[in-house]
């Protein structure tokens, strides 16, 4: 059972390095909330797992399992709403030759 | 198994140093959301290890469960400001 949870937790670790490699490694917003997104969402929910596998059956386990979920809704939601907030804020996306892709149009204000 | 844990809360507080150099020097507001966003994250994992650590899980994971609503609330309120406002 140790191997299992072992396991889990060294996969959410790795999530949470390419995660923080991303992060800084990136050319703007949009792209880093790309990586920190999803990394540290599956990062949470495989970590906290681990540790309800090797915690055993009991409340506290539930307990986890419990905050696992909620990181799995609450995550997403987050990273949702600071994307439309920057996208509503003006926040231009990176392109490689400089040129901007969003049409002064499309923005709703 | 207390070893383990250990050497992996150090991993994750060397990554939460990784992350403050974008909160720090990051080039907008959002870059330092996102950054404080994810120190959050990784705050609840860390505190959960440090559960296992000292023993003292069931006393420990609540404290984790409040950080989580507490790290989703702050975003979530930050996110509707600064749409509201326009970047700084």
């Amino acid at each position: 059972m140790h191997i299992v949870s072992i396991l889990l937790i060294l996969a959410g670790t790795f999530f949470f390095f390419s995660g923080t490699i991303g992060f800084l490694r990136f050319p703007d917003f949009y792209t880093r909330m790309h990586a920190t997104g999803k990394c540290d969402t599956l990062g949470a929910l495989f970590s906290l797992t681990g540790m309800a596998f090797y915690n055993g059956f009991s409340l506290t386990s539930l307990k986890i399992v419990l905050i696992a979920v909620l990181v799995f809704l609450t995550s997403p939601t987050a990273t949702h709403a600071i994307l439309r907030g920057a996208f509503d804020a003006g926040v231009e996306p990176w392109t490689k030759n400089g040129k901007s892709v969003i049409d002064g149009q499309v923005r709703r204000k | 198994m207390e070893r383990f844990f250990l050497a992996n809360s150090l991993i994750l507080g060397f990554f939460v140093f990784l992350c403050l150099y974008r909160v720090v020097f990051g080039p907008a507001l959002f870059n330092r959301l996102i950054g404080a966003s994810v120190i959050g994250t990784k705050t609840l994992i860390i505190l959960a290890l440090m559960g296992f650590i000292y023993g003292r899980i069931e006393m420990f994971i609540d404290i984790s469960l409040v950080y989580a609503l507490l790290n989703f609330i702050v975003t979530l309120a930050a996110a509707k400001y600064l749409q509201r406002k326009g970047a700084l």
